[in-house]
């Protein structure tokens, strides 16, 4: 009898670090041109397309700074293709005045940070998870914005196929954002499975006369008009009516900015993610991300072996915050613990969501990061005060 | 005034809803946009396909005028937004307006790189030798000893030579025309279009504003006869190659080559 050949039913697992897994999950996106400039820990991602962008008929540049890549993941972005570019603090910090532009003018990307501990250049090759208020608040003026915080490498490719499917459907610019140890480290990673694409963008169509490149349907997010289409349209950074043309009408400008607001309300769905552990029954929720929150899964599992009712909640989708996610998870707790690796970071919107509990932090900003035993002490001890 | 083909209006190529537009009388940057017009049009270059990506400046706003796919970017860096359409899209014709300070100051380091890389992409510096649109501060470009809102005692630093840099950092194609002669400059223009790679053009324009008010230069046609003789090319004269050494501003093209043009090596190399 001859064997029944699986091979293709189980994809072979790699050993893929965090990077690789990113710059694997842009190509699988559909992702056809990165634009970077090295920094540590990122360059990984940057190293590995520009073996693999060409090969996919992308097009891999090195700019000749952070400003400069930014620039051109917009321009290529506006010329019609899915653009990645990856980075970490410092560069994170120069790339800020146009990820505005692209919140303002809707010019779908995707911006990875692996954050580095600051301020300034700071450590490079240390974890850290300092950047979580850049990634809000980093550009000037009110914009919104979407982060994806993954944990592992397996959940990196995931995301940034993720990514790229929500910069397009919100026409918006999208933060990747992992810590060190998750960029470095390698995992045992299988792709199968993978998360369909299913995201490719909104193109105007139709009439040419009297169109308005920024009116949007229901969905509130207006189709883009590419050029070549014979639209001839106007993008810029200035605030714009539908037409595109600058505007300072208080109306005008008032609607447009709303809109940004309310368009990513209205793709929550597809925007907010979470993991929940062991929250229903939980009288302490853990709060935390990336390395911290793999750190405090482990003390889940301590803490409820000695008895103790603890449960994690994992914001995957760190802005907009998944705050109702949140408020259900911690229904019953009556303390919350936020590990992270800076000042208090998560620890602030934690609290600001969550008023009327306490919020305690567990911060290390010494480069290490915090171990399974130092969250599973913090949450025994909080656990036996409330 | 200069005659311009008969069969070209400027008008067919402008965006007419945006008129009446922002520019001071007088101001050299509206010539500039007319060479720039009469050239495409000469050219029969499709506007479907055209891409005009500007910085923040005066200059800047330029782009917001043509009838075509424009892009009002941030400031100093178009040259960077340009090379993403560019190399993401070969199929469309980028041409990139900028200004003195948008350019060489806050731009400098992408415009040396864009000259080094070679990509195809027709830049275009209005140098007025000021920042016009933040109020008359200096600028690289502005002459020694020239009255600014931020040189009250007359300006202390030497100036740049955009050309010479340009040249020295690798440009396909580099010229200099001023507005006073708009058919030089358009057909100069023209020469830049159809270089096959990167072409700097630094367009010799005038702030009759700002610029011509502080320092006593008179109206906007006596600014437009002094051009070439009031712009100092560079107080570094000595130390630069032929022809940036002559006393007199240099214009037309002054440098072409034919390296491999940026996209196409990208492209071919798998
Ligand atoms: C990052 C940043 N810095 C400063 C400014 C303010 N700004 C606007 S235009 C301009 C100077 C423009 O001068 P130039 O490029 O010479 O153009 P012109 O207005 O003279 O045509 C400056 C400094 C800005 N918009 N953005
Ligand atoms: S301020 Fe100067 S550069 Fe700006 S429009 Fe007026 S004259 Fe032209």
């Amino acid at each position: 009898m001859n064997a029944i050949d699986r091979s293709h039913a189980k994809p072979a697992a790699k050993l893929l670090s965090g990077n690789a897994a990113c710059a694997q999950g842009a190509i699988d996106a559909g992702c056809t041109f990165f634009a970077g400039y090295p920094i540590t820990p990122s360059s990984e991602i940057a190293e590995r397309l520009s073996t693999l962008l060409p090969k996919a008929g992308g097009v891999f540049v090195q700019m000749e700074d952070e400003i400069a890549a930014m620039a051109a993941v917009i321009g290529a972005s506006m010329g019609g293709v899915k653009a990645l570019t990856a980075t970490s603090g410092p560069g994170f910090s120069l790339k800020q005045e146009n990820i505005g532009y692209a919140a303002g003018a809707e010019i779908p990307c995707v911006i990875v940070n692996v954050m580095r501990g600051g301020p300034s250049t700071g450590m490079p090759t240390r974890p850290s998870q300092a950047d979580i208020f850049q990634t809000r608040y980093g550009s000037h003026g009110d914009y919104p914005i979407i982060v994806l915080a993954p944990a592992s490498a397996r959940e990196i490719y995931d995301e940034t196929i993720r990514a790229f499917d929500l910069a397009e459907i919100c026409r918006t610019p999208v933060v990747l954002l992992y810590d060190q140890v998750i960029a470095q480290s390698s995992e045992t990673v299988s792709l199968g499975g993978r998360p369909p694409v299913h995201a490719t963008r909104k193109w105007a169509s139709g009439s040419r006369e009297g169109y308005k490149p920024y009116a949007a349907g229901d969905d509130l997010v207006p189709p883009m008009p590419r050029p070549g289409d014979g639209y001839r349209t106007h993008t810029t950074g200035l605030t714009h009516s539908e037409t595109g043309f600058p505007s300072q009408d208080p109306e005008t400008v008032t609607r447009n900015l709303g809109r940004l607001y309310a368009k990513l309300e209205k793709h929550r769905d597809l925007i907010d993610s979470f993991e929940a552990v062991r929250c229903e029954d939980a009288d302490v929720v853990i709060v935390a991300i990336g390395i911290s929150a793999r750190a405090a899964r482990r003390a889940v599992d301590t803490c409820r072996a000695e008895g103790k009712k603890v449960g994690l909640f994992r914001p995957i989708t760190l802005w907009p915050f998944p705050e109702i996610a949140l408020r259900e998870a911690t229904k019953h707790a009556r303390a919350v613990l936020v590990p992270e690796l800076n000042i208090g970071q998560l620890r602030l919107e934690i609290e600001r969501l969550l008023r009327d509990r306490r919020v305690e932090g567990l911060h290390l900003i010494s480069g290490e990061p915090i171990t399974p035993a130092e969250i599973a002490a913090a949450a025994t001890k909080l656990a036996s005060e409330v | 005034m200069f005659r311009d083909a008969p069969h070209f209006d400027v008008r067919d190529y402008l965006r007419q809803e945006m008129m009446p537009h922002f520019l001071c009388p007088g101001c050299g940057h509206g010539m500039a946009l007319r060479a720039l017009l009469w050239a495409l049009h000469e050219l029969k270059v499709d506007r479907d396909k055209l891409a005009v990506v500007s910085g923040i400046g005066c200059a800047g706003r330029l782009s917001a005028y043509i009838d075509a796919n424009t892009f009002h970017t941030t400031h100093g860096r178009p040259l960077a937004y340009a090379t993403g359409l560019a190399l993401a899209r070969p199929d469309l014709q980028v041409v990139v307006i900028t200004g003195d300070g948008d350019c060489l100051a806050i731009g400098g380091n992408h415009l040396i790189h864009a000259c080094r890389r070679n990509l195809k992409l027709t830049c275009l510096m209005l140098n007025n030798e000021i920042y016009g649109m933040t109020g008359g501060q200096v600028s690289p470009t502005t002459s020694e000893t020239r009255l600014t809102t931020t040189t009250p005692h007359g300006n202390a630093e030497p100036n740049f030579d955009a050309c010479a840099l340009a040249t020295a950092a690798g440009a396909g194609f580099v010229g200099r025309e001023m507005t006073r002669h708009v058919p030089k400059l358009k057909e100069l223009i023209k020469d830049g279009l159809q270089h096959p790679g990167f072409a700097f053009i630094e367009v010799l324009s005038d702030c009759t504003e700002v610029y011509g008010r502080k320092n006593d230069m008179g109206s906007s046609s006596e600014m437009v006869l002094r051009q070439k003789s009031e712009m100092r090319p560079s107080a570094y004269r000595d130390s630069v190659d032929e022809p940036f050494r002559s006393t007199d501003l240099p214009t037309g093209i002054l440098a072409r080559n034919t390296r491999p043009e940026y996209g196409a090596a990208l492209r071919a190399a798998k």
